[in-house]
């Protein structure tokens, strides 16, 4: 795997002259391949892993299990297409098993993500059935764990008691 | 009452304690200290290592093992190294699994140190040669290495150090603290001297899969002729990130692991055996993982060297091991007060560099076994420390 990608991946901050020392380039080179993955669109962006919970932001979240019919031709795209249209749809997957689509919905409250629901997506001429699973607590997102007060070095040095 | 100083024995008595242990102390009470102060891999042990231990307790196997190690373990750790370093050893006679590392190193400097004769140590250098050699009543002779020479060891000093009484060399390369490598052209230049002499040599490779840039670790038992004068140790604590597991050996002429493996015996009886089964493992499916933590440490390396450089502080280019060892000289302060002052300012630990030897004095050896969250953060405390100096 590309250890530019796996860097940035981990960590979009690092800066330019971080990245060229620990892969061995120039800032230049590094620049040049940031540059060629943005305009392929390997790199479709960068923003922060934000822990809303601390904020005291109202905050809730939910995944939505959705049924749908697909269409000759276009098979579940144009479903997937209406749907993540909506700016409340944080991600929408096709699934395989015993669903088609997985959509992660967030909203102000519970409540606001149900009348999405009821309102809005369930009235899609394709969708045939919604499961809606309110999220509880996140406790690892995208790779991170967001709860842990500090991360513990758990190795002690040898030398003390 | 007892008076202990009085019935305890002198020799043992007169080792110094680790002159690090205070500093260990003081940040050890300290809150959110970021360190690179530590020895040890964070990588964790790979998983199928550590199942295959946990397989073993579960199937009850927790008995001793032989003396020398399970069979199949030394004939693993024999195909290794030939695989690895082109090394040939007998596992039946030339090989002796240990406690780590370190018991390996003192077993072999107890069998070969006669009372009086000299052992060659490079420093800086671990901490452990000059005490052990001083318990089998040798005669410590310390070799500086230098900053100009990247830290190997230069076979003119090594040369002017040599006495009729010198009995042993100790090449700790890949060198703790240094990170400096002997390459194969610089190992035949030591070899040339060894042979001249007709020394004994032990070869500690505990770092030898942690080497970076074009070149694998060449043993320097793999030197034309020297097989038969070197002691070989090394294990599996920094290859495979095991150092809990404590696990060693040493590889050598069978007469002298001969005499080792009584030490052994009697001392220790038998290194752990969940240890020996997951070490097994290691050895057979665990090429892929060194690979990996190789590439890790390498790209920390190449950061955390660019990193001191661009604050101003020289940093020699370690091609191993996983410390870097910056000059600190152009700060005005000693190894000592400059890491008693950075923990205080920044919370940040380092290891002056004299605990390695004299000569290790003007230097801080940094750990870059750490995330690249912590070094950076570390990195950018260290620079705003040495942006409050001047």
């Amino acid at each position: 795997m590309d250890r530019l990608l796996t860097l940035l991946d981990e960590n979009a901050r690092l800066s330019t002259a971080q990245l060229a020392a620990m892969l061995n380039k120039t800032e230049k080179e590094v620049e040049a391949e940031i540059d060629a993955y943005e305009k392929a669109g390997v790199i479709r962006g960068y923003k922060a892993l934000i822990n809303w919970e601390k904020v005291d932001e109202n905050k809730a979240s939910a995944l939505i299990e959705l049924r749908v019919s697909p269409k000759r031709d276009r098979g579940f795209d144009e479903i997937a297409n209406r749907i993540m249209q909506f700016e409340e749809v944080e991600s929408v997957y096709l699934m395989s098993g015993g669903y088609d689509l997985a959509v992660k919905v967030h909203g102000r409250s519970m409540q606001e993500i149900a009348m999405f629901v009821m309102r809005r997506l369930s009235t899609l001429d394709s969708v045939l059935s919604t499961a809606t699973h309110f999220i509880l607590t996140r406790y690892k997102d995208g790779g991170v764990i967001l709860n842990q007060e500090e991360e513990r070095d758990e190795r002690r040095s040898v030398l003390c008691d | 009452m007892i008076d202990y100083q009085s019935i305890l024995n002198e020799e043992v008595q007169k080792i110094k304690p680790s002159g690090i242990r205070r500093f260990f102390d003081i940040a050890n009470e300290m809150d959110h200290v970021i360190s690179l102060s530590i020895g040890e891999p964070d990588f964790t042990t790979p998983w199928h290592v550590r199942q295959e231990g946990i397989r073993t307790l579960e199937d009850g196997k927790t008995w001793y093992s032989p003396n020398r190690g399970f069979m199949e373990l030394r004939e693993e750790i024999s195909r290794w190294l030939k695989r690895r370093y082109h090394t040939e050893y007998d596992p039946k006679t030339e090989l002796l699994v240990t406690v780590g590392g370190s018991e390996a190193i003192d077993l072999c400097i107890r069998s070969l140190v006669k009372p009086g004769e000299e052992v060659l140590i490079p420093q800086p250098s671990f901490v452990c040669y000059e005490p052990l050699t001083e318990m089998a009543h040798g005669v410590p002779v310390i070799i500086e290495t230098k900053q100009e020479d990247q830290f190997r060891l230069n076979p003119q000093a090594l040369r002017e150090k040599i006495t009729p009484k010198t009995k042993l060399l100790i090449l700790p390369f890949p060198n703790n603290p240094t990170g400096a490598v002997m390459r194969r052209e610089h190992l035949k230049e030591i070899a040339k001297v060894v042979e001249e002499f007709n020394l004994m040599v032990l070869s500690d490779e505990i770092y030898s899969e942690l080497t970076y840039g074009d070149t694998r670790h060449v043993s320097f038992a793999a030197i034309d002729g020297m097989k038969e004068r070197t002691i070989v140790v090394n294990g599996f604590s920094k290859a495979f990130a095991m150092t809990g597991w404590r696990l060693g050996y040493a590889a050598g002429p069978k007469e002298i692991i001969a005499q080792m493996t009584k030490l052994h015996q009697y001392g220790i009886m038998s290194a752990p055996t969940m240890a020996q089964y997951a070490a097994t493992e290691a050895m057979k499916n665990g090429d892929s993982d060194i690979d990996e933590m190789r590439e890790q440490y390498d790209m920390r390396r190449r950061l955390i060297v660019s990193g001191f450089n661009s604050m101003g502080l020289t940093c020699f280019e370690p091609e191993g091991a996983f410390y870097v060892f910056p000059c600190i000289k152009s700060t005005g302060l000693s190894s000592e007060e400059f890491c008693e002052k950075l923990l205080y300012a920044e919370h940040v630990a380092v290891v002056p560099g004299n605990a390695f030897g004299a000569c290790g004095e003007g230097y801080i050896r940094v750990s870059y076994s750490y995330s690249i969250k912590h070094i950076t953060e570390a990195l950018s405390r260290i620079e705003h420390f040495i942006n409050s100096l001047s």
